[in-house]
């Protein structure tokens, strides 16, 4: 077992892997900015280093004063969290370099699948399924109307070197194609200074669904079922769930093969998601988170087994302990992102003081929380500031659990989601499960 | 009559995008702001000429405060 671990990150995430050291017997060391001194993330840890100011890029972004104080700790792992340096294959390897553990895939891995055309191409080649469209950039609006033709309208058009939604436009049909065209080439150039796009078949009302998959050294790779997580603002997730409701068995069984295919393919170790968009009865793969995600506690919740502590035994070299045929999901839990932002001015950023901190207590709730009363939520981060979870024998209890829970949580000296996460709660939408990725942006939850 | 442009969010200054002089029209973003992972703009609140830049890149802004003058 790994004798000390550091922890590149903060808040509720940089807690959560602390416990899971604590459990284990391993000394954790957190590293901080001057705007996190005070933060609880600092005090749980058996050690803390301050790394820099408190913008990202001068202190948890900072590759190098993270790695100089692992050696000056004595540190033997790195858990990069999420978010941060956590997808930064560059840094994955300058720790194994260093001769520091790597707590998350080989830095190959995350290299290859941070390489999104060529994560879709390799899924491909495994035999899982993508979204149909053009394999790379269409060098002309005539190739974007042979591929558009090929996959069928509605198409959309997306900024090669894009992300986040960021620049894609919705071709209705033929006719508006050679108009959208030159639209998205210009909003590519002046977002990410490049007019290269892709045609992608447009879907209506896509779900998000995600499969918890883990590996470890020798060579085996599990799945942990699925997780809903349609509830989304901005391309951001809002409210998770697992399992996803209304997916039938037969879909699921091929959700979870495919990921464990894909998982297979590119020799993955340790946890890691397959993202996966589902659209009736069809699916396609999205992408690999290639670390933890923000959302595994409901997970470990409806599974019983801890991801984090795996995460750290897997990575000293240790045999996943768990087989396919034990890894049963019992129940249903459900988690709200409790972000400081004001849900009644389209989630804008909401920073400012905690002065009250008063969390809900109660059977089946399960708080991850990065803060409390006295912190200065500061513009310099995510504002995620905890993630409430709850569980029940059945999705209803579940819910009721939640909303009760919500109603009940006080904080006061920010304005956070949590208005927005009532009105879902007690929604005929998310009741019966008809969720899809569209709903936030539609207005369907607003008051 | 010159026009305040305020800061609608606390943030840093992430980019200025106009300067003294441009002509703006109403919801032209004349300086970005980036809080909390996000790029928010701050958008002329009429058509007019840039009079003044009060705030420069990687500066903290308090909602309410005034980022540019209008003409």
């Amino acid at each position: 077992m790994l004798e000390s671990v550091l922890i590149a990150n903060r808040g509720e995430i940089a807690r959560r892997v602390i416990r899971a050291c604590r459990a284990l017997g391993v000394r954790s060391i957190a590293v901080y900015s001057e705007a996190d001194a005070g933060w609880p993330h600092v005090s749980d840890a058996d050690e803390a280093v301050l790394i820099g100011p408190a913008p990202a890029r001068e202190s948890y972004l900072d590759a190098q004063r993270i790695l100089t104080a692992a050696r000056e700790r004595g540190a033997q792992a790195i858990h990069p969290g999420y978010g941060f340096l956590s997808e930064n294959w560059r840094f994955a390897k300058a720790c194994e370099e260093a001769g520091l553990v790597w707590i998350g895939p080989p830095w190959r891995v995350i290299q290859q699948m941070g390489d999104k055309v060529g994560a879709r191409r390799e899924m491909q080649r495994a035999g899982v399924p993508v979204v149909p469209g053009s394999e790379g950039p269409v060098g002309s609006v005539e190739e974007a109307r042979r591929m558009a033709g090929e996959i069928g309208y509605p198409v959309m058009l997306k900024a090669a070197a894009g992300g986040g939604g960021i620049g894609m436009v919705r071709v209705t049909d033929a006719a508006a194609l050679e108009q959208s065209y030159a639209a998205a080439e210009r909003r590519a150039q002046a977002a990410f200074g490049a007019p290269a796009l892709f045609v992608e078949r447009y879907l209506t009302q896509p779900r998000h669904v995600e499969v918890q998959i883990f590996g470890d050294a020798q060579g085996r790779i599990v799945h942990l079922h699925e997780r809903e997580c349609s509830i989304q603002r901005r391309h951001q997730k809002l409210i998770e769930e697992s399992p996803a409701p209304n997916l039938t068995p037969a879909l699921k069984e091929r959700l979870t093969a495919a990921a464990v295919t894909g998982a297979t393919s590119v020799g993955y170790v340790n946890a890691g998601t397959v993202e996966f968009i589902v659209q009736g009865s069809e699916y396609y793969f999205l992408e690999i988170n290639t670390r933890l995600q923000v959302e595994h506690p409901v997970t470990e919740e409806v599974t019983g087994l801890d991801l984090v502590q795996a995460q750290v035994k897997v990575a000293s070299g240790e045999p996943l302990a768990w087989r396919q045929e034990d890894i049963v999901q019992r129940g249903a839990s459900i988690e709200c992102r409790v972000y400081a932002e004001d849900p009644a001015r389209s989630f804008m950023p909401s920073p400012g003081t905690i002065v009250r901190w008063n969390p809900p207590e109660g059977p089946g709730l399960r708080l991850e929380s990065g803060v409390t009363e006295g912190c200065q939520v500061s513009v310099h981060y995510d504002p995620l500031l905890a993630k409430l979870v709850a569980t029940g024998a059945t999705r209803e209890e579940a819910r009721a659990r939640m909303e009760a829970a919500l109603e009940a949580f006080v904080i006061e000296g920010v304005k956070t989601a949590i208005p927005f996460h009532l009105r879902v709660m007690r929604s005929a939408a998310f009741r019966e499960g008809r969720v899809h990725t569209q709903l936030v942006e539609q207005g369907a939850f607003n008051a | 009559m010159p026009e305040d442009v305020k800061a609608h969010i606390t943030g840093v200054v992430f980019q200025i995008t106009s300067k003294v002089g441009d002509a703006v029209a109403a919801g032209d973003p004349v300086i970005v702001l980036e809080s909390m992972k996000m790029e928010i703009p701050v958008e002329a609140p009429r058509a007019g000429k840039v009079k003044e830049i009060k705030v420069a890149e990687g500066q903290t802004v308090q909602e309410g405060e005034t980022v540019a003058v209008l003409d």
